[in-house]
């Protein structure tokens, strides 16, 4: 299941900010729901009411941006898939940061999100042509691992497990790992403790 | 890259396979559900007209939006009704062991899960929420997961996933009195930084964490995600055989030997190879108290909050939110800090020997004049032995509120919450901006003796005074 992603194009959207945690991408309140819908309106919803305005997610010139460009450990905390689903409901179709928490990343990658990781120098560089620019068209290439913006070109990294992932088409692995199911059992037959259990 | 560690074992013993991405796929030997990140993975699973592979291996229990003052149903949160509802259909749709509200069984994920004897050494466990790591106490291989994953795990008993590198992290001798294990990871954290740990698992070894109960361990193992690493363990020995002996999912009569001899064998090597070694030194660490917006933002309790400066320079603009988010300055100390509500509780410091250490301090005091001090036992097998031993008059004769079992206001999804920009006093796990229920709400991390302390005073103070 899953479509090959091989490159992801659009506009960017630029949140500054380290440590930028799931509390803070999608409060706990809004997690008091048993679909994913409707979930974009509340993207950020405590930064954004702070900001009065002045939150990127609020200000006109970045709405309908389809990258994300954050800094370092983004979307530590929480495991909830319920920032990523917030932030694809919002647009987001993919991120570039400094560094990403390491269940978030996991949780974009099931979702069809790359996150890409740059320089410190790049993702402000990439940060400030949005700024000055925000109708600048970004190409995030997967194959090339290159964002490009204009005349503008930066290199960009993506893990290899996750990138042959989103390259072949098989980020969500659900289908994948079901279909092997005989090697689960065999490999069932050799855990001991499955059959050690006292009460039943 | 790392041989011959328990993570490298266990990694080994659960792998099915290679996925063409490069990916293990691995076995999952335990899964934990609760109502918040589960529903939308049996949603997925209808969608896909998948069944649960392993019902028996995949344990339900509720515990982020019960309320710990009320829980008549249906309840007054409608929202928090509808999940309730949801978890009880699935559980009976699937065939999967739910243990409710009521049952004597309920309670956080990671409190139920090593109290009944669940958790055992060399399993890899698997839960929608990051602190499963706790688990790794055991000697479990233990991580959080979101529900996509959560979706692959009950479809499939397996989890597509890199192998993490492994960091052993060493703090020998012995803890200074009114030193705990909350101020160990506490302190680890401001040295490694929040980030330190991604790509890394955790495992925790010398002689501090030797000496340390399944209690204190599953304490230092609850915040390894607050590090940025995935997952933490300690070796399994004989403190971990101990207390697992007798509990309900154990291993008995002959099993047992055959168990303990398998646990046995999965230890580390003792010429094991890391990625990464680091060592601290027990008598180094004071109690730890957070004063900004990471949990990486700690200092020891008598010590002055860090001017922007003092700090290496990836930190100082995280470090200049907070002082403006938590309205404390640099160079200020973080001792006299007033506090309004204090609160003991969460899978970090929710268990019984948290609840014995914190009414020491509690007997014989009284809550300061204008505070607001609550207990939540982390599980209803927790509440009920902390009632037979007395710790509720306790807790109660000093003025704290003694509630029921539940996450409560780690993360505030039920109706304990801050108001306003209340500074609280929390034996919780995370310090992020309005993690504790209101936009702009302050928290400060310490131990539940600290958090005692804090109470009786009304303001932040170092349990050594009390001792």
């Amino acid at each position: 299941m899953g479509s090959e992603i091989t490159r992801v194009s659009g506009h960017g959207i630029p949140l500054k900010g380290s440590d930028i945690d799931t509390d803070r991408i999608i409060p706990a309140r809004f997690l008091r729901c048993v679909t994913f819908d409707g979930l974009g309106q509340h993207v950020f919803a405590d930064d954004r009411q702070q900001a009065n305005g002045q939150h990127s997610f609020d200000q006109p010139q970045y709405q309908g941006a389809e990258i994300l460009v954050v800094n370092s450990n983004f979307g530590c905390g929480s495991s909830r898939e319920h920032a990523p689903q917030a932030l694809a409901k919002w647009g987001i179709q993919a991120l570039i940061g400094e560094s990403f928490a390491e269940i978030f990343f996991g949780n974009c990658v099931a979702l069809g999100i790359p996150c890409l990781t740059a320089t410190p120098e790049t993702v402000e560089q990439l940060q400030t042509a949005i700024a000055t620019t925000p109708q600048l068209s970004l190409v995030l290439d997967l194959v090339a691992q290159r964002v490009t913006g204009g005349d503008r070109q930066w290199p960009a990294h993506l893990a290899d497990g996750a990138r042959h992932m989103f390259l072949g088409g098989t980020w969500d692995s659900c289908g994948q790992l079901v279909a092997n199911v005989d090697q689960v059992r065999a490999t069932m037959q050799h855990l001991p403790y499955l059959s050690w259990s006292a009460a039943s | 890259m790392s041989k011959g560690t328990l993570f490298d074992k266990v990694w080994d013993l659960h792998t099915v396979g290679t996925l063409p991405s490069g990916q293990t796929q691995l076995y999952i030997g335990l899964h934990l559900i609760h109502e918040v990140t589960s529903p939308q993975a049996f949603a997925m699973l209808r969608d896909r007209q998948l069944s649960v592979l392993c019902p028996e291996r995949t344990v339900a229990t509720v515990d982020h939006i019960v309320p710990t003052a009320d829980v008549a149903r249906p309840f007054a949160d409608t929202l928090a009704e509808e999940m309730m509802q949801a978890l009880e259909q699935n559980c009976q749709d699937y065939g999967i062991r739910f243990y409710n509200i009521g049952s004597g069984n309920q309670g956080v994920v990671h409190v139920i899960a090593p109290e009944q004897g669940l958790t055992q050494p060399g399993m890899t466990i698997a839960c929608g929420d990051s602190h499963t790591s706790t688990h790794g106490a055991f000697g479990a291989i233990a991580f959080g997961i979101g529900t996509s994953q959560v979706r692959d795990v009950l479809a499939s008993q397996t989890l597509a996933l890199s192998k993490l590198k492994v960091r052993r992290l060493e703090v020998n001798g012995s803890l200074r009195p009114g030193v705990y294990a909350k101020d160990v990871i506490l302190h680890i954290i401001r040295q490694l930084g929040v980030k330190g740990g991604v790509g890394y698992a955790y495992e925790y070894a010398g002689t501090t964490f030797e000496q340390m109960s399944m209690e204190e361990r599953m304490t230092v193992c609850n915040m390894s995600i607050e590090g940025g690493a995935r997952c933490g363990y300690v070796n399994p020995d004989t403190v971990t055989y101990e207390y697992l002996r007798g509990r309900d999912f154990a291993p008995r009569d002959e099993t047992w030997d055959q168990a303990v001899a398998w646990w046995q064998r999965l230890r580390s090597d003792a010429d094991a190879e890391y990625d990464d070694v680091v060592t601290f030194d027990a008598a180094d660490i004071a109690p730890t108290v957070t004063w900004g917006i990471t949990p990486g933002q700690g200092i020891a309790v008598n010590e002055q909050i860090p001017a922007a400066t003092e700090l290496p320079a990836g930190d100082r603009e995280v470090a200049a939110e907070a002082y403006r988010y938590m309205k404390l300055q640099p160079g200020q100390p973080i001792a006299g800090t007033k506090v309004d509500v204090c609160f003991i509780g969460s899978c970090t410091n929710g268990r019984l020997s948290d609840l014995r250490e914190a009414a020491k301090f509690a007997k014989s005091r009284q809550v300061a004049a204008g505070v607001k001090a609550f207990v939540v036992p982390g599980s209803e097998r927790v509440k009920q032995q902390a009632e037979a031993e007395g710790l509720d008059k306790i807790f109660q004769a000093a003025g704290f509120e003694w509630r029921g079992a539940g996450c409560s206001m780690c993360l505030a999804m039920n109706p304990d919450k801050l108001q306003g920009d209340q500074v609280s006093a929390s034996s919780s796990n995370r310090n992020f901006k309005g993690r504790q229920g209101s936009p702009n709400g302050r928290t400060l991390l310490m131990s539940p003796a600290m958090v005692v302390a804090a109470a009786v005073t009304g303001q932040v103070t170092d349990v050594r005074e009390l001792l």
